[in-house]
């Protein structure tokens, strides 16, 4: 089990969620990874940093979240002219990709095969490393395009679909590299990256007190996670205690942004099954949540609602019969075209054993947040690490174990009457009071950790200050990072044309991956 | 089969009249301009170029019932050879400006562009960096500009309207 300095030398670490820290050195930082996969840990993120202004090393980090608690284990590495460190792959495959990242952003690598750059397109020349401190993250290199050999599979009558980056509708940009023999996938590649707009850099040089509009726009549709991550992150450091219904208020937000999703993703799935009377109808129950939004929250996407201490802007007062109607009219009509996609013949016949990942093949690469949950991977930050309010709200946790897109439409209509009750209970116990305070400027050199459950799963904020209210280092991480490979899994001996279906029952975040 | 027809007939129609400045709208006299000046429907193809993906839902929402973009004679098509107008969110990522140039390219003379989004129109909050150029004029000529972050479908609506109104002057 676990190595013993892990017991004695972690230092709790100021988060939203139970948290620990621990710093290691070389060989201890491959047995931790080892000791916590043997714990059931799984990997929730990596990144790197570069202190060598400060202490002359770089530094990697692993976040892990345990059963009860989460851990940031951290190593320094003293070599900073060919800076490396032990690969945690083989424990976590998810990790694979991130240090593919944390090579092409900082330059400190792993002894892993696989050297192609993951982020860098060649937008930016191989000897520059955007993240390093001497490097100005504001100089623009012309493009020069280098070569990504995809794995090739040979054989009789194999043959290869290039898709992307840009896609037939109004989606994210990514590259899908099929292998295929007539109709049925062999091999799926992803290559993504696309849309890396420097955000780890851009974070740099903004004030601690905005950090969250950059953060709510890592992936817009998880705007209030993300901001709500950052500022949770933020207010830990400075041990600041944001007032209750400034809590309750964020959590009605988030709340908000699932059932948006869901709903969203819901119609889309019904119209890539060739039933657009579903894309009709979710799209309009969509439409009437986000129009409320607009009346309660001051907007349909709520980039910039969650402010450090507390939200932008009170509920007002004659919203509250208004958001009751507007729940109550939800659950009816939900609940109604359920039953009309549970007993359609022709859209069942679609969803079932289509992009079927199974329980232990997402148990073993780490599957995370909504996949997860549908693939029988029991994970729910606001179940299993409630922080405030959901530690006294009682979010039920909703699995499904088929695995297959009809899981995860169901783990969808789940969730929404799951949300429509936490969203009626925050509603209720909304006290009177000030939905903001002033977070003071935090001491620098802190880390800082903000963890929400967001409507696809973790989003995670590593914060790290800096002097005089500025930000060191901040890494945002979506858990597309850890859900993409798994789309290569379960399309395998499925037919290409149902890969959008496959797709979009994982809806996974370009943006929020590219970072 | 019951349900879904009781439910089409409960709901009717939702289409809300087309956003338009000046004069009263209706979809039938724009699908009347819309023939006058192509001849057809007005083809658009939208690029994402390095967005967040909230300008990506919003241009969604266009074909929710309540906007009914098809209603007024304009539909979203696949393929850029198909385009009329090229609807194009996000800073322009480093990643994305080739295959942004590309799908430019590939579209028929004439074509409009609108820049969709604070990001589109000028960077937004990711401005020019080792990774971004930046609004989408400082890679492909830019017709219109959607401002908003991101702008709602009403305002998404109302720039392609004016652009079309516009046409035969900006193309």
């Amino acid at each position: 089990m676990w190595p013993e300095f892990m017991e004695h030398r972690r230092t709790r670490l100021p988060s939203n969620i139970e948290s620990h820290r621990l710093c290691v050195d070389r060989e201890q930082w491959l047995q931790a990874a080892e000791g916590l996969h043997e714990s059931g840990a799984r990997l929730l993120t990596l990144w790197g940093a570069d202190d060598r202004d400060r202490d002359r090393c770089f530094r990697i980090y692993a976040a892990y979240l345990l059963p009860k608690s989460m851990m940031v284990v951290e190593h320094a590495i003293a070599d900073t002219t060919i800076p490396t460190y032990p690969s945690i792959a083989s424990a976590f495959p998810a990790a694979l990709r991130m240090q593919r990242a944390v090579y092409d952003l900082l330059g400190i690598s792993t002894e892993e095969a696989d050297t192609r750059a993951w982020l860098r397109h060649g937008g930016w020349p191989e000897t520059v490393f955007p993240l390093r401190r001497d490097v100005d993250g504001k100089q623009q290199y012309p493009v020069i395009a280098e070569p990504y050999p995809f794995l090739a599979v040979e054989g009789d009558g194999v043959h290869e679909i290039a898709v992307g980056p840009v896609h037939a509708g109004t989606i994210e940009p990514g590259h899908f590299r099929f292998s295929v023999v007539g109709e049925k996938v062999l091999r799926l590649e992803e290559r993504l990256g696309y849309t890396h707009k420097g955000v780890a850099k851009l974070f740099e040089n903004l004030p601690q007190q905005e950090g969250q509009r950059l953060a709510a726009r890592v992936s817009g549709d998880s705007a209030v996670a993300f901001s709500w991550a950052y500022c949770a992150a933020l207010e830990s450091t400075t041990s600041t205690t944001c007032p209750a219904k400034a809590i309750k208020l964020r959590a009605l937000a988030l709340e908000h942004e699932r059932l948006a999703n869901h709903l969203g993703d819901l119609g889309a799935l019904g119209n890539d099954a060739g039933f657009a009377f579903g894309l009709t109808h979710f799209s309009r129950l969509k439409e009437d949540l986000l129009r409320t939004n607009a009346q309660v929250f001051g907007a349909r996407y709520l980039m910039d609602y969650i402010v450090s201490g507390g939200v932008a802007i009170d509920l007002p007062d004659r919203c509250r019969g208004l958001l009751s109607r507007q729940y109550l009219n939800l659950e009816q009509e939900v609940t109604g075209l359920r039953a009309i996609y549970d007993e359609h013949a022709g859209v069942q016949d679609r969803f079932r054993d289509a992009g079927r990942l199974d329980h232990d093949l997402a148990q073993r690469l780490g599957a995370i947040g909504l996949t997860g949950r549908a693939s029988g991977v029991a994970c729910d930050l606001r179940v299993d690490h409630p922080w405030r309010p959901y530690d006294s709200s009682q979010p039920k946790l909703v699995m499904q174990t088929s695995g297959d897109v009809a899981a995860r439409v169901q783990v969808r209509f789940d969730e929404i009457f799951e949300s429509l009750r936490l969203c009626r209970v925050f509603l209720e116990d909304l006290s009177s009071g000030s939905v903001q305070i002033v977070v003071p400027l935090a001491e620098p050199n802190r880390l800082g950790i903000g963890l929400i459950e967001g409507w696809r799963g973790p989003v995670m904020i590593a914060l790290e200050t800096g002097t005089n209210g500025s930000i060191r280092r901040c890494h945002a991480h979506d858990s597309s990072w850890q859900n993409w490979p798994l789309i290569e899994y379960a399309i395998l001996g499925n037919i290409v044309p149902d890969f959008p279906l496959i797709n979009k029952s994982f809806n996974l975040s370009y943006s929020g991956q590219d970072g | 089969m019951f349900d879904v027809l009781s439910r089409m007939l409960r709901t009717g129609i939702l289409t809300e009249p087309l956003p338009t400045p000046a004069k009263p709208p209706h979809a039938e006299t724009l699908q009347n301009n819309l023939w006058k000046i192509l001849g057809r429907a007005l083809c658009i193809r939208h690029v994402d170029a390095g967005s967040c993906n909230g300008c990506e839902l919003e241009i969604q929402a266009l074909n929710n019932p309540y906007y009914n973009l098809e209603g007024a004679g304009i539909k979203f098509v696949a393929s850029p050879r198909h385009a009329d107008l090229l609807l194009v969110t996000g800073p322009v990522s480093v990643n994305m400006e080739e295959a942004l140039k590309r799908t430019y390219n590939a579209i028929p003379e004439p074509k409009l562009v609108i820049a969709v989004g604070d990001c589109g129109a000028c960077g937004g909050v990711f401005g020019q960096s080792y990774a971004s150029r930046g609004g989408i004029a400082s890679v492909i000529p830019v017709h219109r500009t959607i401002s908003g972050c991101p702008p709602d479908p009403a305002a998404i609506l109302l720039g392609i309207l004016e652009a079309v109104r516009n046409m035969r002057s900006e193309v």
